[in-house]
C-alpha cells in the first residue's frame, strides 16, 4: 500500500449516553476501496459524517493528503474532494436530473456548460442518465446515479458510500461495481459502508470493523471468509440457522387475483396476486422496495380491504373484506415494515405496546378492563426470549433502539403462536445474533405448523430461511418456485421486471424525511 | 439565531410540573399588568384569588361554576386523547339546556321525582345530537371537526335565542324574551347557596372517565388512535367508530353540563345562557393534562377566576375583560411551557461549531428539503 489518502486518529465523538466512536485510528490508501464494516449502531454513519463534515469529532485528528483536516460542513469537505452519497437521496422528485445536480454543488461548477459535463461523465463512468428527465419519474437505481454523478463533478479523490446496494437488484449492483472499479482505476479512493459480506468481499480490498464504537478489526477484505468478517462484526461465533423440512402441511393462506389500486399519490397498484401459503412452508416475497410490498401488506393485514370476501382466504375462511381484528381471531399475525407509529406507538411503553395487536390472543383483558399484570408479563416475556434491550417494560417504545424494538416487534407477533405469520422486514436493524435468533425461531414455528411470509429485500435472508420465493415487480407478483431450483440471478431479472411481468421496473424509493 | 430543536426524552416531571408554572407565570405577568393600570396589584390578586375561598358563599358559588367547566372538559378531553377536536362544546351546551328544558316546559306545569332525570337524559342527548353533526361530516367527508363544531356554536346560541323570544316565551312573562321558570329545579347541597348535585355527577363522570381512560381498552383504543392513527389502524381499531364515540360523549357531557345549568342557577331558558363554558373547558382541560384529576382541581381554579374576576370588577372597577385576560394567560403560559418541555432554544451562529454540529445531527422542528448536501 502507497501513502494513504486519509488518516483518522483517536477520532471519539459523545452522544448523550452513549461513546459513538472511541478512539477510532483508521487510513485509507490512494486508489483503494476500504470497507467500513458493523452492525447497524456500531458508529459506522458518525465517522462517516465526521469525515463529511456533518459533524465534528470531540477529540482526534484527521489528515487528508498529509494535511490537516477537519471540515466545519459538507460544502467544506467537497472543496477538499471528498464526496459522499447518502443512503437516503436528497433529491427534488418534482425537477429533472440536471437541476437536481445544479442544486447540489458549488455554484462555480454549476455554472456554463454543465449539461455537456454532465453528459460527459455519465458516458465515461457507464452511468447512462438522461438530463432533462424528471426525477420523479426514475428508479431508485436511476436515482443512485444522480447522486453519483453529483458526486464526480467535483472531481472527488476520496467517494464515500453509505449502503448503496439496499436498495438495488443484483443487476444494478454489479453495475455499480463495475462504475466504482473504474473510478478506483483513475485514482480516486472509496469508503464503502455496508454490512453485506458477500460484496464487501468481492468489492473491496480492506476492511475496518467497528463494534460498539471501536474498531475491532482491520484486515484484507479478501482474505477473508463472510462467517469470520461476520464473528469479528459481533464478537461471537456463529451458527448458521439449521434448516430442517417442515412437513408440509394444507393450504393455510390463500390469495386469489387480488388486485387493489393504489390510495397514495406514489403508491403501486396490486395487479392481480395470487397465491397459496401452506402449513409448515416459509415463502419469501422478494423485490425491490416501492414495487406494491407495501400495498400488499396493507391488504394482507386487512388495513386496506380486498373487493370481494375469497380474494383473500384464511384456512378456509374468506377474510378478504374483514378487518386486521377479524383476521387476528383466525390465528393471523403481522409485523409491518414500519415499527415506529404503524408496528407500535411510540409514545407508548412497551406493555401498552404489546396490548396492541396480543389483546386477543393472549387474553390481555376481561369484560374490556385491562389486565395490566397479564400484559406486563407478557411483554417481559418477549423482552427476555428476544433479548431486547431496555431498562423495563415500562419504558416507551420511542427509548428503544430500532434493532430493539424489532426484536420486539417481532417477539410479539411470534410469541403468540400464530397459524399464519405475515412478516416485512423481519431481521431489518437488528445485529447478527438477534438476526439468528429470530430465524431459528421462525423455523421452529414452521415446524410447529405456522405458514409463513416474509416480505424482505436481503436476498441471503430469503435464502437462508425460505422453502419457496416469489418476486414482486410493478404490482405482480410471479409465481413462487421452490428455493433450490432458483438463482440469485434469476431473482434479479424478475425484480427488474424482465422476467415475464411487466417491462419497466416500477421502482419507487420509499417515502423518508 | 435562534432555533427549536426536540428534546430526545422530554421530561415526565416537567409534564405534570408546566401547569403550576404556567399559573405561576400567570399571577406574575398579572401583576406587571394591574401595574400598568395603576390598580395596586397585590390588592387585586387577592381579591381575585383569596377573597372568594373565605366565605362558605365563595366557596358554594366554586362548586357552581366548576361544575360545568369540569363536566364539558372531562367530554373534551377524552376527545382530545384521540386527536378528535370538537370545539363546539359551548353549542352541545345550549343544545343540552334545550333540550332538556324544552321537556320541562312540554309537559308544564306535570312534575314529579321522574321529570328531573327524563330533563337530564334530554340534556345528554340534546348535546349528542349537536355534536353528531361534525362527527357525521368528519367520517363521511373528512370534514374538519374543528370548523363544523365551532360554527354550529353560533347556530345553536342563535338557535336558542329566536326560540326564548318566540316558541319557548313565557306567556306569562311580560314579553321578556325567557322561558318559564322550571316546575323542578336540581337538589341543593349545601343549605342557602347555589352549589347544586351537579357537581356530584360532575365527580362521577370524573371517575368514570378515569376508569374509561387507565382502565378499558376502550380507552386504550383511543389513546392510540390519538397518538399513532396508523398504529389504531394496524391494531384493528375502527377510526370512524372510536370518532363516533369521542363526540357523542363530549357532546353528552356538555349537554348535561347545559341542563344543569339551566335547571340549577339559573332556573329557566334565557339566551344570556351561554356564559362561554364550552370555551373555557378547553382550557380546563389542557390545564389538566387532559386527565381527570387534573380537570377536577384546572376547573375550580377556572372557576375561581370567573367568581374573583367579579368580585375584583365590583370592589376595584376592573374592566369585566379581567377574567378572560387571566383565562387567555392561563392557556398562553401552559402552551408556552409545553413547547419548552418537548424543545429546546439553541442559538446557532457560526462561532460555535459544536452547536451547529450537534444541530445537524437532529433534524429541526420543520426541515422543508434535505439538509445535509445541499448546504451552500
Amino acid at each position: 500500500m502507497t501513502a494513504s489518502l486519509l488518516e483518522l486518529k483517536g477520532i471519539t465523538k459523545r452522544f448523550p449516553g452513549v461513546l459513538a466512536n472511541d478512539d477510532v485510528t483508521l487510513s485509507i490508501g490512494a486508489k483503494e476501496i476500504h470497507a467500513l464494516l458493523g452492525e447497524n449502531g456500531a458508529g459506522k454513519s458518525t465517522l462517516v459524517k465526521i469525515i463529511y463534515g456533518v459533524m465534528r469529532p470531540d477529540d482526534g485528528s484527521m489528515r487528508l493528503n498529509g494535511e490537516d483536516y477537519l471540515p466545519h460542513k459538507p460544502s467544506e469537505a467537497r472543496e477538499k474532494c471528498v464526496g459522499m452519497v447518502f443512503q437516503h437521496f436528497s433529491l427534488f422528485e418534482g425537477l429533472t436530473v440536471a437541476e437536481n445536480i445544479q442544486l447540489g454543488i458549488s455554484a462555480k461548477l454549476a455554472g456554463r456548460g454543465l449539461r455537456e459535463r454532465i453528459a460527459t461523465v455519465s458516458t465515461a463512468y457507464g452511468l447512462k442518465l438522461d438530463p432533462d428527465r424528471r426525477v420523479g419519474s426514475l428508479s431508485v437505481g436511476e436515482r443512485q446515479r444522480v447522486e453519483i454523478v453529483r458526486c464526480l463533478l467535483q472531481q472527488p479523490k476520496l467517494l464515500i458510500m453509505d449502503e448503496p446496494t439496499s436498495v438495488l437488484t443484483p443487476q444494478e449492483i454489479e453495475a455499480l461495481f463495475g462504475t466504482l472499479r473504474r473510478l478506483v482505476s483513475e485514482g480516486c479512493s472509496i469508503l464503502y459502508i455496508s454490512h453485506k459480506l458477500e460484496e464487501i468481499r468481492a468489492l473491496c480490498d480492506r476492511a475496518t470493523i467497528l463494534r460498539g464504537g471501536k474498531v475491532v478489526g482491520d484486515c484484507d477484505a479478501r482474505q477473508e471468509t463472510a462467517r469470520s468478517l461476520a464473528e469479528m462484526m459481533i464478537g461471537t461465533t456463529l451458527l448458521p440457522p439449521q434448516r430442517e423440512a417442515a412437513a408440509i402441511g394444507p393450504v393455510r393462506l390463500k390469495v386469489a387475483h387480488l388486485s387493489l389500486a393504489r390510495e397514495a399519490q406514489f403508491g403501486v397498484d396490486l395487479e392481480d396476486v395470487s397465491l397459496e401459503l401452506r402449513s409448515g412452508e416459509i415463502l419469501g416475497i422478494a423485490g425491490v422496495a416501492g414495487n406494491g410490498q407495501a400495498e400488499l401488506m396493507e391488504a394482507l393485514i386487512g388495513e386496506r380491504r380486498a373487493h370481494t370476501p375469497s380474494a383473500i382466504t384464511v384456512d378456509g375462511t374468506p377474510v378478504g373484506t374483514r378487518g386486521p381484528s377479524a383476521r387476528r381471531a383466525l390465528g393471523m399475525c403481522f409485523v409491518p415494515e414500519e415499527r415506529l407509529g404503524h408496528g407500535a406507538v411510540p409514545d407508548m411503553s412497551l406493555w401498552e405496546n404489546a396490548m396492541l395487536t396480543a389483546k386477543a390472543r393472549m387474553q390481555l383483558a376481561s369484560f374490556g378492563f385491562v389486565s395490566a399484570p397479564r400484559a406486563k408479563s407478557f411483554a417481559g416475556k418477549v423482552v427476555s426470549d428476544f433479548g431486547v434491550r431496555t431498562r423495563g417494560v415500562e419504558h416507551a417504545a420511542t427509548s428503544l433502539s430500532g434493532g430493539n424494538l424489532q426484536k420486539f416487534v417481532m417477539g410479539r407477533e411470534m410469541l403468540q403462536a400464530p397459524a399464519v405469520l405475515i412478516a416485512a422486514q423481519p431481521t431489518w436493524g437488528v445485529d447478527a445474533g438477534a438476526a439468528a435468533t429470530i430465524h431459528k425461531f421462525l423455523l421452529s414455528l414452521a415446524e410447529a405448523g405456522t405458514a409463513i411470509l416474509i416480505v424482505s429485500q436481503d436476498l441471503d435472508e430469503l435464502f437462508a430461511i425460505s422453502t419457496r420465493i416469489a418476486v414482486m415487480a410493478g404490482g405482480r407478483l410471479t409465481p413462487a418456485r421452490p428455493v433450490d431450483q432458483l438463482t440469485t440471478q434469476q431473482i434479479g431479472l424478475d425484480m427488474g421486471g424482465h422476467g415475464g411481468g411487466r417491462a419497466s421496473p416500477l421502482s419507487r424509493e420509499p417515502a423518508h424525511a | 439565531m435562534l432555533r427549536l430543536e426536540p428534546r430526545p426524552e422530554p421530561s415526565r416531571v416537567m409534564f405534570y410540573l408546566t401547569p403550576f408554572l404556567a399559573i405561576a407565570l400567570t399571577l406574575i405577568a398579572g401583576i406587571v399588568l394591574f401595574e400598568a393600570l395603576r390598580k395596586p396589584p397585590l390588592e387585586a390578586m387577592r381579591l381575585i384569588f383569596i377573597e372568594p375561598l373565605r366565605s362558605q358563599r365563595g366557596l358554594a358559588e366554586l362548586l357552581v361554576k366548576g361544575t360545568p367547566l369540569i363536566l364539558i372538559a372531562i367530554g373534551l378531553a377524552i376527545g382530545f386523547r384521540g386527536g378528535v377536536w370538537n370545539i363546539g362544546a359551548e353549542g352541545q351546551f345550549v343544545i343540552g339546556a334545550l333540550a332538556g328544558g324544552g321537556v320541562a316546559l312540554a309537559v308544564y306545569p306535570a312534575t314529579g321525582w321522574w321529570l328531573l332525570p327524563l330533563m337530564s337524559l334530554a340534556g345528554i342527548a340534546g348535546g349528542a345530537i349537536w355534536a353528531a353533526i361534525p362527527a357525521l361530516l368528519r367520517t363521511r367527508f373528512n370534514a374538519n371537526e374543528i370548523l363544523v363544531s365551532l360554527m354550529l356554536v353560533y347556530v345553536a346560541v342563535l338557535l336558542l335565542s329566536s326560540l326564548v323570544h318566540g316558541a319557548l316565551r313565557d306567556p306569562d312573562g311580560l314579553n321578556f324574551p325567557e322561558s318559564r321558570l322550571f316546575q323542578t329545579s336540581l337538589p341543593i347541597l349545601i343549605k342557602g347557596t347555589r352549589a347544586h348535585a351537579g357537581f356530584l355527577v360532575a365527580l362521577i363522570a370524573a371517575g368514570f372517565s378515569w376508569l374509561l381512560l387507565e382502565r378499558h381498552f376502550l380507552g386504550f383504543k383511543i389513546k392510540v388512535l390519538g397518538q399513532a392513527p396508523r398504529a389504531a389502524r394496524f391494531g384493528g381499531f375502527s377510526d370512524t367508530r372510536l370518532i363516533w364515540f369521542c363526540f357523542l360523549f363530549s357532546g353528552g357531557c356538555a349537554g348535561l353540563a347545559g341542563l344543569f345549568e339551566a335547571a340549577g342557577p339559573v332556573g329557566q331558558l334565557v339566551p344570556a345562557l351561554p356564559a362561554g363554558y364550552g370555551f373555557t373547558a378547553i382550557i380546563v382541560a389542557f390545564l389538566g393534562r387532559l386527565n381527570p384529576v387534573g380537570i377536577l382541581f384546572a376547573g375550580l381554579l377556572l372557576a375561581l377566576t370567573y367568581i374573583g374576576g367579579e368580585t375584583a370588577q365590583i370592589a376595584m372597577s376592573l374592566p369585566s375583560a379581567t377574567t378572560a385576560v387571566f383565562q387567555g394567560m392561563f392557556l398562553f403560559f401552559l402552551l408556552a411551557a409545553d413547547v419548552l418541555v418537548n424543545y429546546r432554544l439553541r442559538s446557532i451562529s457560526k462561532r460555535s461549531p459544536a452547536a451547529a454540529a450537534r444541530a445537524a445531527s437532529r433534524p429541526p422542528m420543520r426541515q422543508a428539503a434535505p439538509a445535509h448536501s445541499l448546504e451552500p
